[in-house]
């Protein structure tokens, strides 16, 4: 007997959970002495009142759409990837490798190829978690997270000794070649006659997101690859049954959760700084995770759940220039969301599975 | 040769010092566990605790003060998961997850709001922090050869905060393996239905559970503020609590092995803060994010089972459901 | 204790507890005297475990009332049913596994804070019990080291431990050995000899025929019958389970064995921990015959049945229609026995046979999600198996027929059904299958004996593991008896008896005894 019809699964649920988790925002702002009413009118104003606002929103939301199809696509194979800031900031190293050391004559040339350099480093630091958990049942959780710490002190090495250019004070690698550029989202609209802010940093990345949910999709529920790594993520025991090897894919999962998290550093390490730096992830990998609950781990709610947080995340820069509210109220904010919709999920599914029940009780009295 | 053993007696100095959140940290995780409750959220209950003691400290200028702030903040946090994980059966794992978030941003922005100091609070000296305590004696002892240096120098001088840890060792293995509490405790996390049946409440069990493991954190948070350091600074956990997790793993969790685990990575810590002495006795020269990262990497390579098999309690991380 | 004969040790006046629109109970009223053995006998589903539920205290009635020697009592939970006196020994038991026998049995029931002055009390009270109704236990053993038989003794040690008058066991014997099954019904005896009151709840008649003085039936959430088992035969007892009569033994027709289909020789199989499971099994089976597996679980018919289903390595040899294949080297493809004919139906059909989460027409593609006829180009061909299954679950019966709803929404039987479908609709040669009626209704029973037996006439070989050995009597050609990791012995089943199979399941074989 299903419990509650699949809208209300897929929508009603995540919304009260989204609903919940904005009322305890609200009131964490009043506590910090600031009015939540003024600063959600600040934070639509910053985010979605000019294309210049709406411009980073849509790049931070690109970001998250990578990081959380990374995470919705372990997810469905019941393992919970943290390691999408390790294997994005990792992503970054090949996205810089490939655009420094190789003369693209053209952007498109070198969009396709630090794709691929993106995605393979960023799949290849999910690949040693994988392998552990499949053949040593060390739990990915704690490996993954280890492996962030990981990234970012090898990260940090590389940057402050290997890739810096003699004589500059940043940690940071050269500029990529001006041929590498990627166009931006006013580029990209010139031709269509709509003026777009130069300045906003949302990019054809963001096609290219938008590309990686449409292959999440067809994968999962259009493969037998995706078949198989749905069936594994429900029971493993049964996946055995049907001739479905856990290693092999707990480590194809893996391989293609890092490999997408890594494609975000195309957004943001050849999009938007064109040259490698510390800290280019800045939490957009645990984003993911938020994105990735609330969008139930679907594609398509993914990408909402992205354009939401980029909201949330344009919005709070605002705030954090304007008022006294800290850019940490993004943190609080994803804070709940991932406990409202991941953890605290029976505390809004059970009443309203109750209150179905009871309208279907009412209905048919025959039994 | 003094010059050795002095280099030796500051490591393992630092080591003691450097242990005790990990070993309060470990222990707290291991009355979770071994009820049956996996807490990821050690980190986050660890820097609500630094933050909040080190705060009320500030303001109220008395560490006791402080400490009892941190234990409630984590207590809070505790309570959280506690609900999630038992009331609402939910993932205990997405729990824990945003726990640390949710830790990691409240931190901040109540600091920003109270201090205004770019998420720090100020530093503190005197009455709001832990003071070194001498141990007995340590001054007449101190010049005894071998062992004086080693009961002055080593044992005594720490914050009394670190003589707690220790002692939580032979406290908890006590009240683990000798008292009714611990056996029901045991239990719940290897057959939560072989306790249900007998007419004890898991719920219950599991509570306590969780909030053991509130207070320990508490102390270990606070412990890192105001004892270990001068003040709470953004992110200062740095990682202890999912070190302090690996820690657990390795000492199969067992009091007495969570002693040793804690020590060896309080011990990696403390050669990370002096590279000199590495490359004075070792010869080579060590990038320092190599050291900084060593005990992430130790963490793994425990997890990976190299250095045995370690099986968690039976029951743990399942939300216990009637069998009806 | 006061053994007046005519003040009822524990009875139930219109009990009845609902779940939203399902009855589980109805209107259940029975008295059970003191110093008897009263058997509840009920298909899956007829409400038997909602009623120990509420004598157990996890659910409170609806209506009715519950009276212990003549009181009214309230069990709202565990401890007021332990506090009056109701013992329950669950069909799985709740044990912790690595703790002693002594301190299983303290648990809950401790003298106080500190530990060892309670367990030196324990142990003196334990040992006595033991003596007093012939029940040998080490207090210091650990609990998963012992016999199954021997924990269950550990669990009625429990309740009478804490002065247990009335004892509830919930289908004992599944797991017993028919000598442990015996020694069980001794014990029961001599507990209700002492004045104890035993309420046995079984699915097995025979059960009920040996051991029981009364036996109510349930069906359908009522209790349809209370009567002295002396009164009543097993025909009877069924058809007031099932509320029609019901065909106890299958009619088969000769055995006509062709050639030979499969062979097994000399398979072994390690597990992870280093113990040996199968130590050389060989037999073989031919086409149009069927070869049943008798024997206790946990005594390698799992480990074989997962061996030639390809999802576990073994060393050994399997040859299919002579030919030997691989299926069970170090990279075990779960796919290839498939290729060569082979259909498995799971022992436990919820853990390995079903994703329970997915939906009916998804499930029928399990194990079979490569399947050519399953795919268009590179994506898999969603129409292709929706029409697929809905054939399949039409001829097969499985209700309700709506290939949608997810696997869990099914009852057991048509869950069974469903798995039936997909392995046998695919034609194999042969088809191995285990625990084919477990925890499935009697309809669904006679169904899936019959499809079973349709097989064998259609010329295939059938591998049937299964604990009830009344179905592999009534169903094999020819029977094999495993215990650990061993065939003791092959017997044609009209040449044979349950006792001589029981010894050869408890590992006695001519040789020994």
């Amino acid at each position: 007997m299903e419990k509650m019809p699949a809208w209300a699964d897929v929508v009603l649920v995540p919304l009260i959970s989204l609903l919940l988790a904005a009322a305890i925002s609200a009131l964490v702002i009043m506590a910090i002495g600031e009015d939540p009413v003024a600063a959600v009118k600040m934070m639509v104003s910053g985010a979605l009142g000019s294309t210049y606002g709406w411009g980073y929103t849509l790049y931070y939301a690109t970001n998250f759409m990578f990081t959380g199809l990374a995470v919705s696509v372990a997810f469905h194979a019941k393992m919970f990837n943290i390691g999408g800031e390790g294997q994005a900031m990792i992503g970054g190293l090949g996205v810089a490798l490939m655009a420094l050391f190789i003369p693209w004559p053209h952007w498109s040339l070198a969009l396709i190829f630090c794709s691929i350099g993106g995605a393979v480093f960023g799949a290849l630091w999910a690949l040693i978690p994988a392998i552990l958990q499949a053949k040593r049942g060390s739990h990915i959780v704690i490996t993954t997270i280890m492996f962030n710490f990981m990234a970012a002190a090898l990260l940090n090495y590389l940057l402050v000794s290997i890739l810096r250019p003699v004589g500059a004070m940043d940690p940071a690698t050269a500029s990529f070649p001006e041929p590498t550029h990627l166009p931006t989202l006013h580029d990209l609209m010139m031709p269509l006659g709509i003026q777009f802010s130069k300045s906003a940093p949302a990019n054809i990345s963001l096609l290219l997101a938008l590309a990686a949910a449409v292959f999440v999709w067809v994968l999962i529920w259009r493969t037998r690859l995706g078949y198989a790594l749905r069936a594994f993520g429900h029971s493993d025991t049964a996946a055995q049954y049907a001739g479905i090897n856990p290693v092999k894919i707990t480590v194809l999962t893996m391989l293609i959760s890092g490999g997408l998290a890594g494609l975000m550093a195309v957004n943001t390490t050849l999009g938007e700084a064109e040259r490698l730096i510390l800290n280019a992830t800045e939490g957009a990998g645990f984003i993911g995770i938020a994105v990735a609950l609330m969008g139930r781990s679907h594609p398509f709610g993914v990408v909402l759940a992205s354009i939401l947080f980029g909201f949330l995340y344009q919005g709070g820069a605002e705030l954090a220039l304007w008022t006294s509210i800290p850019r940490e109220l993004i943190v609080v904010i994803q804070a709940l969301v991932i406990l409202f919709t991941g953890a605290l999920d029976n505390m809004v599914r059970m009443p309203i599975e109750r209150l179905f029940i009871a309208l279907r009780g009412s209905g048919d009295r025959d039994g | 040769m003094v010059d050795v053993l002095n280099d030796l007696l500051t490591v393992l100095d630092s080591t003691l010092r450097l242990a005790t959140p990990l070993l309060l940290a470990c222990l707290a995780g291991l009355f979770s566990e071994r009820a049956g409750i996996f807490d990821i959220g050690l980190e986050g209950k660890m820097l609500a605790a630094a933050f909040f003691s080190a705060a009320a400290a500030a303001l109220t200028g008395s560490v006791w003060i402080g400490l009892a702030s941190g234990i409630a903040a984590s207590l809070a946090l505790s309570a959280v998961h506690g609900l999630a994980s038992i009331t609402f059966r939910g993932n205990q794992l997405i729990s824990g997850v945003a726990i640390n978030f949710l830790a990691a941003g409240m931190t901040v922005l109540i600091a920003q709001s109270l201090f205004q100091q770019g998420g720090r609070t100020p530093s503190l000296s005197g009455q709001a922090r832990f003071n070194p305590v001498d141990l007995p004696f340590a001054e007449q002892i101190e010049t005894v050869p071998l062992l004086g240096p080693i009961y002055a120098e080593l044992f005594s001088g720490h914050t009394i905060l670190v003589y707690a840890a220790l002692a939580m060792v032979p406290l908890t293995w006590w009240l683990l393996y000798r008292t009714r509490f611990g056996l029901r405790l045991r239990a719940v996390g290897e057959a939560p239905e072989a306790v249900d049946t007998a007419g004890v409440s898991v719920i219950r069990l599991r509570f306590t559970a969780v909030a053991i493991c509130g207070v320990l954190c508490g102390i270990a948070g606070a412990y890192l503020s105001t004892g270990l350091q001068a003040g709470f600074v953004k992110d200062m956990t740095a990682g202890r609590g999912y070190i302090a997790l690996a820690a657990l793993i390795f000492a199969k969790w067992r009091p007495w092995y969570a002693l040793i685990s804690c020590l060896l990575f309080g011990f990696l810590q403390a050669l990370a803060l002096r590279p000199d002495l590495i490359e004075k006795y070792l010869f080579f020269k060590v990038q320092i994010q190599l050291l900084d990262a060593l005990p992430y990497i130790l963490t793994v390579i425990i997890l990976a089972g190299f250095v045995g098999k370690a099986i968690p309690p039976r029951a743990g991380g399942e939300p216990y459901v009637k069998e009806r | 204790m006061n053994i007046k004969n005519d003040i009822p040790a524990i009875e139930l006046v219109a009990v009845s507890k609902s779940f939203g629109n399902i009855q589980a109970n109805k209107d259940i009223s029975v008295r059970v005297m003191p110093g008897t053995i009263h058997g509840i006998i009920g298909e899956n589903g007829a409400g038997k475990s909602t009623l120990m539920s509420i004598l157990y205290g996890f659910y409170k009635a609806d209506k009715g009332e519950v009276f212990i020697a003549g009181h009214q009592t309230q069990i709202p939970d565990s401890q007021a049913a332990i506090a009056a006196g109701i013992g329950m020994v669950f069909q799985h038991f709740k044990l912790v596994p690595n703790f002693s026998v002594l301190e299983n049995i303290i648990l809950g029931a401790e003298d106080g804070a500190m530990l060892r002055p309670s367990l030196a009390k324990a142990r003196e009270s334990l040992l006595s019990l033991a003596r007093d109704y012939e029940m040998n236990v080490d207090p210091d053993a650990i609990v998963e080291e012992l016999s199954v038989g021997h924990q269950q003794r550990v669990e009625i040690l429990k309740a009478l431990y804490r002065q247990a008058n009335i004892l509830i066991l919930d289908e004992p014997t599944g797991v017993l050995t028919p000598s442990e099954a015996d020694q069980l019904f001794r014990i029961l005896k001599r507990l209700r000899d002492e004045g104890k009151t035993i309420i046995l709840i079984t699915h097995k008649l025979r059960e009920i025929m040996d051991i029981t003085d009364t036996v109510s039936v349930m069906r359908r959430g009522e209790m349809t019958a209370t009567v002295k088992t002396a009164d009543t035969n097993p025909e009877q007892l069924a058809e007031l389970m099932v509320g029609r009569k019901v065909l106890l033994r299958i009619d088969k027709s000769a055995a006509q064995p062709g050639k030979e289909l499969l062979h097994v020789k000399n398979l072994q199989v390690t597990d992870e921990a280093g113990v040996l499971r199968l130590k050389g099994v060989s037999f073989n089976i031919r086409a149009g015959e069927i070869l049943g597996i008798a024997g206790v679980a946990g005594n390698g018919q799992s480990e074989l049945l997962e061996v030639l289903g390809g999802y576990r390595t073994a060393q050994g040899q399997i040859l299919v229609n002579g030919a030997p294949i691989d299926i069970t080297g170090q990279n075990a493809d779960g796919q290839s026995r498939r290729k060569h004919g082979i259909a498995h139906v799971p022992e436990d059909r919820q853990r390995e046979g079903l994703i329970m989460d997915f939906a009916a027409w998804e499930n029928i593609a399990f194990g079979y999600h490569t399947d050519e006829k399953y795919q268009s180009g590179i994506f898999m061909n969603n129409a292709a198996i929706k029409q697929d299954a809905s054939e399949k679950m039409q001829r097969f019966d499985v209700r309700p027929p709506n290939h949608n709803l997810t696997a869990k929404s099914f009852s057991g039987g048509n869950q069974q059904k469903l798995v039936l479908a997909r392995e046998i609709e695919r034609d194999p040669d042969i088809l191995l299958v285990g625990q084919p009626t477990r925890g499935v209704d009697i309809g669904a029973i006679e169904f899936i004996h019959q499809q079973i037996m349709t097989l064998r006439e259609r010329g295939k070989a059938i591998l049937l593991v299964s604990v009830e050995l009344e179905e592999i009597m009534s169903l094999s050609d020819r029977i094999a008896v495993m215990f650990d990791g061993q065939i003791m012995g092959e017997r044609l089943p009209n040449e044979t008896n349950e006792k001589e199979l029981g010894l050869l399941m408890a590992g006695i074989t001519e040789e020994v005894a």
